[in-house]
């Protein structure tokens, strides 16, 4: 019965982003823009350097493009749970804490970012644009990789969303914290893990798992080892890191709703 | 003029009002700009590109990092959604020109960000990062250039909300200005390492006067007289336009009721 309750909110408030057609439609171009602009910059790094952190155009170019589409996916799912401090500020979160739905589940659904589609198809576009230019062994493998990296990716970004944000029940100013947790992590993955120093490789890598959604995923399907020394298999766990991601992130969620007091506004 | 002085002093005063988001947003600016660098590093390492050694790149990162929120790259909303709500007639029954008015508030806000957004990652930078000072001399130049550079961005943004008016929201339009001026402003990169072929292109925009000017002339970058005509160039133009178009908005503006 629920779910037919989160279908009716998410199609109202698509329908509510589509009236103003013209804003819309600039807004996914922008999107598309955005994404295509991060593409710009890596290739204007490689007319000058024939390698970035041990790797090629082509091979930076498809770590960007998973990370791209992954992040794309999550923002348009769980980008609404950046108004998370107005909602606190406002007293609107009480709103959501009193109807019998789950308050995240209500909050992702309160505003599904449509127009971060433009981002998606930016993603894939480049995907398929780097995947025809590694030289890659083709198998069933192969082509699970593809579709399960930038899933798994997803749910991985989403999961730091949520974690990141829930930070803002504690404190209310945690907004740009959590920015640069979410957002940062994007910057992060979009280039390979090597040209980072070691602290921020530590943070951004493994404290927040970001270099499962793109770096070791991207090394299985170019069939190369990790120049930093990590076994083959971490290419293939996605999967279950973004699970175990999904898990934390809701733990942290539901410890923070409970902790929450409302600001009296 | 007594007045926007008094504007201008306001907007300083009302940005200073948020301590604890201001600590928060400097480290934000920290991480960002330790990720660019790193980013920056990887290939620079590999010897110079045009011109740009590794304190050169530093000093680059750490000087974006901090103008980013002084001339501020994104679009601002404030004035769209006066014009949305329709609060805009009482901004413009009042005895001020609106665009010169938003102006001082604007150059209140940018004063406070010197000291809190732009001091913080540039001292972090020149830190624990190779800096490239300038000669003295150069500092009240590039003083004259950022103030350019605010002077260009509050005309894109009026600009931006100006079209309010006509398209009542305008938030696509300020979604594709963000992509636009990150691009090429020159904040991911700089200007200078786009292949040849594009650089009279990119150097041609106004948002080559609303960042990487600043930072070239700071990085003495050649004469910066270039840099600053160019910036006064795209100023005027800018400030002139929103003129032009407030005027027609004016006319457009419909009361409904009271």
């Amino acid at each position: 019965m629920a779910e037919g309750v989160y279908l009716k909110l998410v199609g109202a408030r698509l329908r509510g982003q589509m009236s103003y057609r013209t804003s819309f439609a600039l807004q996914c171009v922008a999107q598309a823009i955005n994404q295509l602009a991060e593409l710009a910059i890596i290739l204007v790094l490689f007319n000058r350097v024939s390698a970035l952190g041990g790797f090629s155009v082509a091979e930076v170019v498809l770590m960007y493009a998973i990370a791209g589409t992954a992040f794309g996916i999550a923002d348009m799912v769980a980008g609404q749970l950046d108004e998370l401090p107005t909602y606190i500020r406002t007293g609107t979160f009480d709103v959501l804490l009193l109807r019998p739905l789950g308050t995240l589940a209500q909050m992702m659904a309160s505003d599904l970012h449509l127009r971060k589609v433009g981002r998606i198809v930016a993603g894939v576009g480049s995907m398929v644009y780097a995947l025809s230019h590694n030289d890659i062994q083709w198998s069933g493998w192969a082509v699970w990789l593809v579709v399960a990296a930038p899933v798994s990716g997803a749910v991985i970004f989403s999961s730091i969303w949520v974690a990141a944000n829930a930070v803002c029940f504690w404190v209310v100013d945690g907004q740009e914290l959590a920015n640069t947790v979410t957002y940062g992590s994007n910057a992060f993955t979009s280039y390979p893990a090597t040209v980072y120093g070691p602290w921020l490789r530590r943070f951004f890598a493994f404290v927040v798992p970001g270099a499962f959604v793109a770096y070791y995923p991207s090394l299985a399907l170019l069939g190369r080892a990790d120049p930093l020394g990590g076994p083959g298999f971490l290419g293939w766990v996605s999967p279950v890191v973004a699970v175990v991601a999904a898990v934390v992130a809701g733990v942290v969620w539901r410890t923070a709703v409970r902790h929450y007091r409302g600001t009296g506004s | 003029m007594r007045a926007y002085v008094v504007l201008a002093l306001a907007g300083f005063r009302r940005y200073s009002t948020y301590r604890r988001a201001m600590v928060a947003g400097m480290a934000t600016n920290v991480a960002f700009g330790l990720l660019r660098l790193a980013v920056l590093m990887a290939a620079v390492g590999q010897g110079d590109i045009a011109g740009y050694d590794v304190a050169a790149a530093a000093t680059y990162v750490w000087l974006g990092q901090g103008l980013m929120a002084v001339v501020v790259l994104w679009g601002d909303g404030q004035l769209a959604e006066r014009v949305r709500s329709g609060d805009v007639v009482v901004d413009l029954y009042r005895p001020w020109h609106l665009q010169m008015a938003l102006f001082a508030e604007d150059v209140g806000r940018a004063g406070f960000a010197v000291l809190v957004r732009f001091g913080p990652p540039v001292v972090f930078g020149a830190l624990f990062f190779p800096f490239r000072w300038p000669s003295v001399g150069v500092l009240p130049v590039f003083a004259v250039s950022v103030g350019l550079a605010l002077a260009v961005s509050f005309g894109m943004r009026f600009l931006l909300n100006a079209t309010t008016f006509w398209l009542l929201d305008n938030r696509g339009v300020q979604a594709l200005y963000t992509a636009l001026t990150w691009l090429l402003c020159g904040l991911a990169v700089p200007l200078a390492f786009f292949p040849d072929w594009a650089l009279p292109i990119v150097w041609s925009t106004p948002f080559a006067a609303m960042l990487q000017a600043p930072v070239d002339v700071f990085l003495e970058r050649g004469s910066p007289w270039p840099f600053l005509s160019r910036q006064a160039f795209w100023a005027a133009v800018v400030l002139a336009l929103g003129h032009l178009v407030l005027n027609r908005a004016v006319r457009k503006v419909v009361v409904q009721g009271g």
